[in-house]
């Protein structure tokens, strides 16, 4: 009988717990594939959602070119007609006309551009660049990438961007380990609250 | 079928012939019959279309080209002069896209929404199970984060046109985000589209569950192909790229995920992070505006809009002697929360060059500021060009010449 006393409290909170469930009870449960074939979302930090691969920057100069990256973004990965991806150093990094400006730029393609001999594009983190070119790229044929030639493509450009070393290999545990040199410059949006932008702000 | 599409050139001619014969059979007081408009079946009973004298048309914004070198379409502009009422009609509705975009052909007979990550009951929707759900409809505004008015533009359509209020039908967020059960630690989600690119955005669980509606309807009618179709997500207050187009997923994380839009509007100044995303208060005169004419001295009712990404607006004042005084202005019926209000102010035009500005008032006592105000927070000088963080909500200025001509007052 003690026995019953003591399970009773615990069977009200399995029942409050439930009383949580859903009201309308509409839509079915994915399988745990279907979504996993649609979690491109890879988290910043930690890369959890990485998928097993790996690539070089070796493999991914090849791939900047076979894959039609140079095509758009220039063969070294500026002066083309999409975002400058890599400024060397001592280039410019403003576009228009006149010898201190990126030639050949269309307006609004310096977009990204922090400074030259650095990572021109800003990604905080590197597993930022994976998950823009595992979603976004190329052109016309998004989503087509393998994850071993995202790493590559990855691997190619951290390296023409003077963040890692050409050799280092890319995959799901080393890529969220690459230290970007940019993450100063990136500031994570506060948590919302109803009303005004910013105190004080005219 | 392309042989029965109205030609303009015949509906011309058909239009003078039967007015030739209207002409010579109404003698009576009543006056002379309008010519009747050949129309299409099509327009007649099925889709109706605007009257051919009607020619206000979007325009891709200033910069960037739309089509692009790539074909893509990247920022269009309402043509805010042209327009009655706050309203927007869909056909004319800004649009906006994350890099250029293609618009994506979607079955909405295939599409699926899902929700996952930190959640107890992962669950997938269709469309039909969508519209089971008790469904909302709300005005609201939605404005791109480059809506920013600069001294080279010549009118409204180019200084303020990429910002359009449509009447928004759907589910709210927090009704799916319940269905799934957001476990402790789900403090930000990532919404994501179906197009090309699956441009996503990080929205605080705050927003998600405060006012977020998952759209179907808008306008009376399916979101258009450009607004989403078959599904957008809308945050009300938000700049543009948050309005997720083509919602096909929705994950429940624990952190900010710097995805796909974030990243392109990446910011170091805290201020100026806390000065994106949410809209300020901020309105514009729509008429008179830069490149209209006012054809002689005598009354004018000065008209425009206002809207906060904050709530609803509490009252508008114009200047109509460059900002030395103001006088507030009459809104038009009700003021919603996050949707642009007209207002209206009765101004008798004495002939006179002058300066016309608006400035409006949100619900939290914010009012908009002036470009020098703006200035003077920075500690920059009062330049033409002065870079307004995060979203610019600047007071407009238009200047009248002698002549009833109005130009851009930046310039």
């Amino acid at each position: 009988m003690a026995s019953h006393k003591l399970l009773f409290p615990v069977l009200i909170l399995g029942v409050s717990a439930w009383a949580e469930g859903p009201t309308y009870k509409i839509g079915r449960a994915p399988t745990a594939e279907e979504i996993k074939a649609q979690d491109i979302s890879i988290n910043p930090v930690t890369g959890k959602e990485l998928p097993p691969g790996h690539g070089t920057a070796a493999e991914g100069a090849k791939l900047f070119v076979s894959k039609a990256c140079a095509a758009c973004h220039g063969a070294n990965g500026y002066g083309g007609r999409a975002p400058t991806l890599i400024v060397p150093r001592g280039y410019p990094t403003k576009t228009g006309k006149g010898p201190e400006r990126i030639p050949n730029i269309m307006p609004g393609m310096e977009m990204g551009i922090e400074s030259p001999g650095l990572m021109a594009v800003h990604a905080p983190y590197a597993p930022v660049l994976w998950d823009f070119i595992s979603r976004g790229m190329p052109l016309n044929k998004e989503g087509s990438l393998t994850p071993d030639e995202v790493y590559s493509i990855t691997a190619f450009l951290l390296w023409k961007g003077e963040v890692i070393k050409e050799d280092e290999v890319m995959d799901q545990n080393t890529l969220p380990k690459v230290k970007m040199p940019h993450l100063d410059l990136a500031t994570e949006p506060a948590i919302w609250k109803k009303g005004p932008r910013l105190a004080n702000y005219p | 079928m392309d042989s029965k599409k109205p030609n303009r050139r015949g509906f011309l001619k058909g239009g003078a012939a039967i007015v030739g014969v209207a002409a010579g059979a109404a003698e009576s007081a009543r006056g002379q019959a309008p010519a009747i408009a050949a129309y299409s079946k099509k327009e007649l009973i099925g889709y109706g279309e605007r009257s051919h004298f009607v020619t206000a048309l979007r325009e891709p914004a200033p910069g960037r080209p739309s089509p692009d070198a790539f074909g893509l379409v990247f920022h269009v502009a309402t043509p805010l002069q042209d327009q009655t009422g706050f309203i927007t009609p869909s056909s004319l509705h800004y649009t906006a896209t994350h890099r250029g975009a293609f618009v994506p052909d979607i079955d909405p007979k295939e599409h699926r929404l899902v929700i996952h990550g930190m959640v107890d009951r992962p669950v997938v929707f269709t469309m039909d199970d969508l519209k089971r759900f008790p469904s909302v409809t709300r005005f609201h505004f939605i404005e791109c984060a480059g809506n920013s008015a600069r001294a080279t533009h010549k009118t409204v359509q180019q200084s303020h046109g990429l910002t359009s209020t449509a009447a928004w039908t759907g589910v709210p967020l927090s009704t799916l985000l319940k269905e799934a059960g957001v476990q402790s630690g789900g403090i930000w989600i990532v919404a994501e589209g179906a197009e090309e690119v699956k441009g996503a955005s990080s929205i605080p669980m705050t927003k998600a569950m405060d006012d977020c509606l998952v759209c179907y309807g808008m306008n009376g009618e399916p979101v258009r192909p450009q607004q989403g179709f078959p599904l957008r997500l809308m945050v009300p207050g938000y700049e543009g790229i948050f309005q997720v187009k083509y919602l096909r997923r929705i994950k429940v994380v624990d952190r900010y995920y710097w995805t796909y839009n974030d990243y392109g509007h990446r910011k170091t100044d805290p201020k100026e992070v806390a000065l994106g995303n949410q809209i300020g208060p901020k309105s514009v005169i729509t008429f008179p505006s830069g490149g209209q004419k006012l054809s002689s001295p005598g009354m004018y009712e000065i008209s425009g809009l206002a809207w906060s990404g904050a709530g609803a607006i509490r009252g508008v004042e114009v200047s109509t002697d460059g900002g030395t005084t103001w006088k507030a202005a009459a809104l038009k019926g009700t003021a919603y929360k996050m949707a642009h209000t007209q207002f209206g102010y009765e101004w008798n035009w004495d002939g006179k060059e002058c300066e016309l500005m608006s400035r409006c008032t949100d619900e939290w006592g914010t009012v908009q500021p002036t470009l020098a105000q703006i200035a003077k927070y920075w500690n920059e000088p009062l330049t033409k060009e002065v870079r307004v963080r995060g979203n610019n909500n600047a007071v407009q200025p238009w200047k009248i010449a002698s002549d009833g001509s109005v130009t851009n007052g930046l310039a």
